[in-house]
């Protein structure tokens, strides 16, 4: 099905001073499609988030938000709504008293309550509508913010680490409510670094790192981008499983600094690509060495966008 | 490439001001600390006059003090001479000082420019939701202090600056024309409150602003400063409202002291507006504008003051402290002559016009070496006066200490019936004295009888 275009941007560029925070970014984000957006810190992230809900403009490139060119003003376009840094809220109100007051901006009647109450009751905090929001922990503020979003029945939702602070439960929430927006045609464009976030959510990402776009696919794709990865083996007998690793031909058995996990004497970490692990079971079988356990010591998206980006060697600062 | 210039239709329409007006109300009234500042200034000033004005001791270094005990009137304007100095400063301070910093202080920005999605709104509502604050605050101090008052003394005759008596009704009006001419200076104050608090962001320095430029303007008044450069400060008109209660009104004063609140609101408001429509909201870590500060705040500032004491000093007849020996000797002799008409009433003796008294004084300060001009506390005066179908001129001792603002107190030192003692003896008993000791202020922009 031909899904029209919620944001199209083309060699997006933007600068603070000498920073250059987004360089020649493209994106494609389709109506009904949730984006992740991922990077290390510093790549870009906030600043792309940043343009889409029109609180900074692009220094050069095109950006398309639903079907219209951004201009060189700030402006936020019509129909997009969201939140980069955490929801803004104000302590000395109510949660009620947040949504109305934004209800009442965005043009509704103040007098209104069956939005707010719906959006409330959408992420679960109807129960704590009247209290003041001082007392609230940062799920609990996380999903007011994404209440605060929903009240304009978005058509672009643009959510900046939507997930931080969420107990299982607050996760649960968010996560049906961004399902369900999309599957009501709304995009979604988030950014985390939790990539079981990710995974579980959506079906595109783009991956930034100093600014530049170094992958951009869906979600499969980007897991095979991670090449060899480490396994974590579990054996019967790890002296003859130990064996059986280094006599399996592209294969070889993480050792000392090596291992990115905490050492055990029973647990043997090998590296290699996905057809020698499969040759290493089979060998396993054969030498009567029973697989008690086998999986990777990283996920294979994560260790995709350690791949991609190099992250773990740097540690830059956020750009806004 | 460049990013291509949108068509409007783009755009989400902005949040209306009205809408955004409410929001920044809300939010304001929602902060404990405006919700106690409005309890004080609803509630306090009624307590301390009434209190005061129970006491046998009155606050008579306060304009208006000493007669506190007379007319539930006066209660209000010690009220008005304190917030002034204090009062209504801090309380800019505390809201105009705050309101934009509060936002980079909660990290709200960004939220409230997605939803209100103007800039400019933002600033209109925010400005006008401070106004009205002030205002909430400043109606509860004038309330407040009159009906204490009124309460504990009563609604009597009030006793002006140069004497003459104000009936209740007179004295009602006057009070609250002297709170709305404060309401200018207020405004200027909130206006630079609006600037710091642009200007600043987060840093409690922008909070600062305002007091810190009223102490500092204080601490200038207190300084022998040109009349010119005295009524180009924006807090002249703080002071300016005492010339309401001569007779006729010292006009000129308050009305160039009310321009220049007005225009000092007007431009720091609008220097405010620039800094705040420049602002990169994008900009998390946003702690001020540093050096634009100074540029674009400080530097215009002071530019109006010079330029509008150049427009005074060559608009009007303003020379040196504007404290001059006739003025100094006019003040007090129409002040004296008019006391005395208040103490020949309490005295129950025949009644005598200030044209038949035909008062005048004598002034010199501080002897043969010193010139006779200028604030200071060693100015000595002989008052003398005529009682009809008598021949005796009359004559009383006064010691002024005259402030650089033009008010001065008189001190009687002349024969114990006359302005010797703090009581009289009448038929009904002992009674303050109105001759011994009472308040005058000098029109600082009057023309001497010498020109």
């Amino acid at each position: 099905m031909h899904r029209s275009p919620a944001v199209r941007g083309r060699g997006i560029t933007k600068s603070f001073g000498d920073v250059v925070a987004l360089d020649g970014v493209d994106l494609d984000v389709a109506s009904g499609q949730v984006h992740g957006l991922v990077g290390p810190n510093g790549a870009g992230k906030t600043t792309l988030l940043g343009l889409l809900l029109g609180l900074a403009v692009a220094d050069g490139g095109r950006l398309e938000i639903l079907g219209t060119p951004v201009g060189r003003t700030l402006a936020v376009a019509d129909g997009v709504a969201g939140f980069v840094d955490g929801p803004g809220l104000y302590p000395s109100l109510t949660a009620r008293q947040n949504l109305s007051a934004l209800a009442s901006l965005r043009g509704y009647d103040a007098g209104r309550t069956a939005g707010v109450d719906d959006a409330l009751e959408q992420v679960g905090l109807t129960d704590v509508a009247d209290d003041r929001i001082r007392g609230f922990s940062l799920g609990m503020r996380q999903r007011l913010g994404l209440a605060a979003a929903l009240l304009t029945t978005p058509r672009l939702l643009v959510l900046d680490e939507p997930a931080n602070g969420l107990d299982p439960a607050g996760k649960h929430h968010v996560h049906r409510v961004i399902t369900e927006l999309a599957a009501d045609g709304t995009a979604v464009v988030l950014s985390s670094h939790r990539m079981d976030d990710l995974a579980a959510l959506c079906s595109e990402v783009t991956v930034l790192a100093t600014g530049r776009v170094v992958f951009s696919g869906p979600v499969s794709k980007l897991a095979a981008e991670s090449g060899e990865l480490d396994y974590r083996l579990l054996t019967s007998d790890p002296a003859a499983a130990h064996r059986v690793a280094l006599e399996t031909p592209g294969l070889r058995v993480a050792t000392g600094r090596d291992r990115v996990e905490r050492p055990d004497a029973d647990v043997l970490v090998v590296r290699g690509p996905v057809p020698a692990i499969e040759e290493l079971v089979v060998r396993l079988v054969r030498a009567d060495v029973a697989v008690r356990e086998l999986a990777p010591v990283v996920a294979p998206l994560e260790a995709a966008f350690l791949a991609l980006t190099g992250a773990g060697q740097t540690d830059e600062k956020d750009v806004p | 490439m460049t990013a291509t210039v949108a068509p409007s239709s783009v755009e989400a329409r902005p949040a209306p001001v009205l809408r955004g007006y409410r929001f920044e109300l809300v939010k304001l009234l929602s902060q404990w600390r405006i919700r106690v500042l409005l309890l004080a200034c609803w509630i306090a000033p009624a307590g301390f006059v009434a209190a005061v004005s129970l006491q046998s001791q009155l606050p008579a270094d306060t304009v208006f003090g000493r007669w506190m005990h007379a007319t539930g009137w006066a209660g209000a304007l010690v009220v008005l001479d304190f917030s002034r100095s204090w009062a209504l400063p801090l309380l800019t301070a505390l809201v105009a000082g705050d309101v934009f910093a509060a936002e980079d202080r909660l990290g709200t920005w960004r939220h409230l420019l997605v939803a209100v999605r103007s800039p400019r709104r933002i600033f209109v509502a925010k400005g006008l939701a401070t106004l009205t604050v002030l205002l909430l605050l400043v109606a509860g101090l004038t309330g407040s202090g009159i009906a204490g008052g009124l309460a504990a003394v009563g609604d009597r005759p009030l006793v002006g600056l140069d004497g003459h008596l104000l009936t209740p009704a007179g004295a009602a009006g006057t009070v609250l024309l002297a709170w709305a001419c404060v309401l200018a200076p207020t405004l200027a104050f909130a206006a630079i409150g609006l600037l710091g608090s642009v200007a600043l962001g987060r840093s409690t320095m922008g909070l600062l602003v305002p007091a810190l430029l009223a102490f500092a303007l204080q601490l200038a008044q207190l300084l022998p400063l040109p009349v010119a450069v005295r009524l180009a400060l924006p807090s002249h008109a703080f002071l300016a409202w005492r010339g309401l209660f001569t007779s006729p009104v010292q006009a000129g004063p308050l009305l160039i002291g009310l321009a220049v609140s007005l225009a000092w609101a007007g431009v720091a408001t609008a220097l405010a507006y620039r800094l705040f429509l420049r602002r990169d909201f994008t900009d998390l870590a946003y702690d001020g504008s540093g050096r634009r500060v100074l540029v674009a705040g400080a530097l215009p500032l002071a530019g109006l003051v010079a330029l509008t004491a150049v427009v005074v000093s060559v608009a009007t007849p303003a020379k040196g402290s504007g404290i001059e020996q006739a003025k100094v000797q006019d003040s007090l002799a129409t002040a004296y002559a008019h006391l005395y008409r208040l103490q020949t009433r309490e005295l129950h003796r025949p009644d005598v016009t200030e044209a038949q008294l035909r008062a005048t004084a004598s002034c010199d300060k501080g002897g043969d070496r010193v010139l006779d001009e200028g604030p200071g506390n060693d100015w000595r005066c002989v008052v003398s006066w005529h009682l009809p179908g008598a021949t005796a001129v009359g004559t009383a001792i006064y010691q002024l200490d005259v402030t650089a603002d033009g008010r001065y107190v008189a001190d009687g030192d002349g024969p114990k019936e006359v302005n010797g003692y703090f009581q009289v003896r009448t038929p009904t008993g002992d009674a303050p004295n109105p001759l011994w000791q009472f308040d005058g202020n000098v029109d600082l922009l009057a023309s001497t009888s010498k020109d």
